[in-house]
């Protein structure tokens, strides 16, 4: 009887040890192949960053929303029409929200005058020194080589710590199941489960394939500009270089990746 | 020895039925939640955090407490303790798993929860977490257990088990510290981003704890065969009263740096807090009951002529463990993201399938304790 029970345990132990090695094993001695060709078109950027220049936005028409619009489609972000249940990838709002602690009596006169009181475009800042991915769990959401801030949403458990981490509120829940309420769907990118947390990616999925971001081809008035902060000769740089620009909470150290410039 | 917990009397089997009716209501609407999804709580896009998480880093507290009884009883060798130490290391049992539930009805993926070990990832203090509160589990759960089947064999405890014991006091420490820490490192939440957050919380855990372990007592005292001794209850009284007292002072502590140094993003919490921000005051109500409940605990508790009788000693534990249970498994989770980063206001208000789950989680411990108890109370009671 005894013997019986050692040898199961000994053969199921064994199992689960082998089962437990084989990731091990894949990861030593696996053939250093990749499986996956990269698309020849395909934009290579060392530090992916974006540029908003303001007084762009000034020439559109009013209400323009094509930026968001053009995202929602992208990656088929829900349309929930209530604020609790929000997923919002790239969205407007007042600079007292966009820069929250830098405000002064006359800037708000700026705004008005200058700007034309027109909203700011907050998206995620896919922070060199990304506080969210600090605190994960799980690394379903990770820093790739080229600075973008990705999720996994086939890994993401719906603790919601990188929605407390972050300090841009650009991290959204799905608190219920988004499918419904997508209005378009566009089949070249997933859909989410509910339960998982998703955010702008800087269009991952388009650079790949040689496509600059869905948000910064829709913006007629070129007022979000795309580049790479690496490249000397490149537009960020250039713009960057010529204008006195902001970010957003500096301060935190995050090392935020999205320009403003007033 | 779990047999003994399926004897009792009348009233025993009618509290664990209601109990039981209570953890079916919770599952009933647990099962509404896994269906429908996180959206059928109160929590949103600004305020993704809620009485989950609230009741989770409370009871991470109660469970640290058993270190109070522990440490005094094993290190100290201070044997009044010796009959309730049981009762703590079984407390800390069913507050652990209540955390450990409360986490995963927090969680918009339970199914991928074992995530957490598949992809191990210590950069998270959420990770570390999850390794201490399962490990404070198994250590209570294993000590408890084997010290107090030794005793009912009448047997001295075995050797292996003592370093078992050294090892939970620093392991108490550990959980509520590392659940600090989960608050009081992220930038952006000026609320939590307190060094003082991991000594505030292991103040208020080492009153709260206690405070209901002395009703326990009281409560057993006055209705069952066992008697914790007078003085084992005064001594957790007292063990009550100063940890309240530096709790309070730890509080104060931050007001201070907050509204002397003036800073507004520090300061808008707090004005949120005790007296609403741009009409906004869900909480205030809340807050100043646990602030009148701490300030009354503490006039019960100071005074040796309160402490000393049944009767007022059981109201001031009372007041310190509601106060402590606001602050913490309300308003302190909450404030955090009340004003949000970006200085907007979205109040929170729990739904009634939220509450139902946060009643079912709590009567689940309280099943779990119960069972615990009458086994323990049952082999302390016949060896007499």
């Amino acid at each position: 009887m005894d013997e019986t029970r050692r040898t199961f345990l000994k053969v199921a132990g064994l199992s689960v040890l082998g089962f437990g090695a084989k990731p091990v094993v894949d990861a030593v001695a696996g053939t250093g192949e990749s499986k996956f060709e990269r698309d020849p078109n395909a934009l290579n950027g060392k530090r992916w960053a974006m540029v908003v220049d303001q007084k762009k936005c000034l020439n559109a028409k009013e209400g323009c929303k094509e930026c968001v619009l053009a995202c929602d489609y992208a990656h088929n972000v829900p349309d929930f029409g209530n604020p609790k249940d929000e997923v919002k990838w790239i969205w407007q709002t007042s600079y007292e929200h966009a820069f929250p602690g830098q405000e002064n009596p006359y800037i708000e006169g700026f705004v008005k005058d200058s700007l034309k009181g027109l909203p700011f475009m907050v998206l995620c800042n896919h922070c060199d020194n990304p506080p969210c991915v600090r605190v994960c769990p799980v690394k379903a959401t990770f820093r790739r080589p080229d600075g973008i801030v990705q999720m996994d949403y086939h890994r993401c458990i719906g603790c919601r710590f990188c929605m407390a981490a972050c300090p841009f509120g650009a991290r959204n829940l799905n608190w219920r199941d988004p499918r419904p309420f997508i209005k378009k769907e566009n089949p070249e990118f997933p859909t989410r489960t509910r339960g998982v947390v998703e955010k702008c990616n800087f269009c991952a999925e388009r650079l790949d394939v040689g496509k600059i971001p869905a948000c910064v081809e829709a913006c007629k008035e070129k007022a979000l500009v795309f580049g790479d902060l690496e490249d000397p000769n490149s537009e960020v740089r250039d713009l960057l270089r010529t204008h006195p620009s902001i970010q957003r909470k500096p301060q935190l150290g995050t090392r935020p990746q999205v320009y403003y410039i007033l | 020895m779990l047999e003994k917990a399926l004897r009792g009397n009348k009233s025993y089997f009618t509290w664990i039925g209601f109990l039981l009716v209570l953890v079916g209501m919770g599952f009933s609407f647990y099962l509404r939640q896994l269906s429908f999804g996180l959206g059928i709580t109160g929590m949103s896009r600004n305020v993704s955090w809620g009485l989950y998480i609230g009741q989770f880093t409370f009871l991470v507290g109660v469970a640290a407490s058993a270190v109070m009884l522990v440490l005094p009883y094993y290190l100290h060798n201070y044997k009044v303790f010796g009959k309730i130490t049981i009762l703590g290391e079984f407390l800390a049992v069913a507050a652990v798993t209540m955390c450990l539930t409360f986490i995963v009805v927090d969680l918009g993926r339970p199914d991928r929860a074992f995530n957490v070990l598949l992809y191990p990832t210590p950069n998270s203090v959420l990770f570390w977490d999850m390794v201490v509160l399962n490990g404070y589990l198994f250590l209570n759960i294993v000590v408890g257990w084997t010290v107090l089947e030794a005793e009912a064999k009448s047997a001295p405890p075995p050797k292996w088990v003592k370093p078992l014991i050294y090892l939970s006091i620093p392991w108490a420490v550990s959980i509520h510290t590392v659940t600090a820490f989960l608050y009081a490192g992220l930038p952006g939440r000026s609320f939590w981003l307190s060094a003082i957050m991991a000594p505030r919380f292991l103040a208020s855990a080492f009153a709260a704890g206690p405070a209901l372990l002395i009703l326990i007592c009281l409560f057993l005292r006055k209705y069952t065969k066992f008697d914790a001794g007078w003085e084992a209850i005064q001594s957790l009284a007292k063990i009550v009263t100063y940890a309240m007292i530096i709790s309070v002072f730890f509080v104060l502590c931050e007001l201070f740096t907050v509204f002397y140094s003036q800073i507004p993003e520090d300061m808008n919490h707090f004005r949120y807090l005790f007296f609403g921000l741009h009409g906004h005051d869900g909480l205030v109500p809340w807050m100043w009951a646990s602030t009148v409940l701490a300030m009354l605990s503490l006039v019960l508790m100071i005074n040796p002529k309160t402490r000393n009788s049944p009767g007022t000693l059981a109201m001031g534990c009372v007041c310190v463990f509601f106060s402590l249970w606001i602050e913490k498994g309300i308003t302190l989770v909450l404030t955090g993201y009340i004003p949000s980063p970006l200085e907007t206001i979205t109040q929170y208000h729990p739904t009634v399938p939220e509450i139902g789950i946060v009643i079912g989680v709590w009567a689940l411990g309280f099943l779990i304790l119960s069972i615990l108890y009458k086994v323990a109370l049952t082999v302390k009671t016949e060896s007499v």
